[in-house]
């Protein structure tokens, strides 16, 4: 079962309807006790990184996530929450992961970064198997998270930022597998995997 | 890099898609979802549907379609026509849609795009400007393309960004249905002025229209409705021809 968390930022239906498609059960949960029970938590996000810290804190969900062991799964904002500090909002996160998100500078090129982008691979990781920097993935983000010994793949749009991170029982993605069509449907599925073979990376 | 994203435009009218030039002879072309399912299998990067039903059960028939194609459909998709409040925008999100386009009802209340992009992220809000040309410069026109603002469509682009919509869907309301091809200069002023991305429509004809929307005009993204449904020309086949004409395009990999 996995826990998909449930607080004010969360573009939830999607994710949940990329599980359904893939045959998963989850449960969309912002109860601690239920988050307890479950096997692992995708942890989905869109907005300002502000009022989603701001309504996390509310809920008690930052420290249980700062304390669980079980496999976390940040998607987009979810992700960038994960690290410890942001120039949106000068908002402190979780403190996860190091580093501080940056604005895209409007004056190198558009913002938000939207659309679909290749990423490329710096080390190998459970969550990529099968994928390769051939592969289109779709991103939505005016804030990205640079590059440090954290990143397992790497994109470029106006600098290189990291596209995929993982830590211990904590991984990340920037963009979105959810709507990122086959090839988001297999990042998930190896988030599965990870979880069916016991969580570990 | 960033690849440029081609974008089919369906026409929705009480759950179905229709299909006619001008929203004259309207046909029935069948099931929303299938047309969809079909567009993301031969390799559309987004899809937006306009909803252009009048009546008052619209709104119940347009959360259940975007309810199914949220299920179907793993790609992004935009949803527009006749969008009013803040309320009724959390009902589209949360049935699945990922963005939705808002047109006469910012021109009426600007504040619109301030309440929903802090509620819900400006990568949801899309501004739908329909502009057309009067000597040298563009005017907003609402309601479908039937009414004039007054409103200086360069000024208000600059706008409809300050006040935190997240893209642009620019078209060209004297090219729209002619397949003519994209109106260029306006492309070009309107990216001269703002830093978000800009979807470029009406007037698609051929695949050297979207190249030129791209190359000249630096639209971020290329729309169009009749061109797909018709088969006039195939996804691939445009994604293939911008290719080789140096656009960064997505192609499916197998």
């Amino acid at each position: 079962m996995i826990g998909i968390l449930n607080y004010r930022a969360g573009n939830l239906t999607s994710v949940s309807n990329a599980l359904d498609r893939l045959g998963a059960e989850y449960i969309i949960t912002d109860s601690i006790e239920e988050l307890d029970k479950s096997d692992a938590i995708l942890f989905p996000g869109v907005g300002h990184a502000a009022s989603a810290m701001e309504d996390l804190r509310a809920r008690g969900l930052d420290t249980w996530l700062k304390c669980t062991e079980k496999p976390v799964l940040g998607i987009c904002l979810g992700m960038q929450l994960l690290f410890e500090s942001t120039e949106e909002g000068n908002t402190e996160t979780l403190g996860l992961l190091p580093g501080r998100l940056q604005k895209f500078d409007p004056k190198k090129g558009k913002v938000p970064h939207m659309g679909w982008n290749r990423f490329k691979i710096l080390k190998d990781h459970p969550i990529l198997t099968s994928i390769d920097g051939r592969h289109f993935l779709y991103y939505v983000h005016g804030y990205y998270a640079p590059t440090n010994k954290y990143t397992l793949a790497s994109c470029n749009y106006i600098s290189d930022f990291s596209a995929v991170v993982a830590k211990d029982n904590f991984m990340g993605v920037q963009f979105h597998p959810e709507k990122s069509g086959n090839i988001g449907s297999m990042l998930l599925q190896n988030f599965l995997d990870i979880i069916q073979d016991g969580g570990q990376n | 890099m960033l690849t440029k994203r081609i974008i089919p435009c369906l026409d929705i009218k009480d759950g179905r898609t229709v299909k006619g030039v001008n929203f004259v002879g309207l046909r029935d072309a069948g099931d929303p979802v299938e047309l969809a399912r079909r567009y993301s299998h031969e390799g559309a990067d987004e899809l937006v549907f306009l909803d252009i039903t009048a009546t008052k059960e619209k709104r119940k028939t347009l959360i259940e379609l975007v309810t199914r194609i949220a299920r179907e459909i793993n790609i992004p998709f935009t949803v527009g026509g006749g969008i009013r409040t803040v309320d009724e925008i959390g009902d589209i999100l949360k049935a699945g849609a990922d963005k939705v386009s808002l047109n006469s009802a910012i021109v009426k209340n600007p504040q619109l795009i301030t309440e929903a992009s802090d509620r819900f992220g400006s990568q949801a809000i899309v501004a739908a400007v329909d502009a057309k040309r009067t000597g040298d410069s563009w005017e907003v026109f609402v309601k479908g393309g039937s009414e004039p603002t007054g409103i200086d469509a360069l000024e208000w682009v600059e706008k409809v960004e300050a006040l935190g919509a997240g893209e642009i869907l620019l078209t060209s309301m004297d090219r729209d249905g002619t397949k003519s091809g994209f109106d260029i200069e306006l492309l070009r002023q309107v990216n001269k002025r703002v830093s978000i991305p800009v979807i470029a429509s009406g007037g698609a004809g051929q695949v050297d229209h979207c190249i030129e929307a791209v190359s000249a005009g630096n639209a971020d993204a290329v729309l169009a409705a009749s061109i797909f449904h018709f088969r006039e020309i195939e996804i691939s086949d445009l994604k293939k021809e911008m290719h080789l004409a140096k656009i960064p395009v997505r192609y499916p990999v197998v």
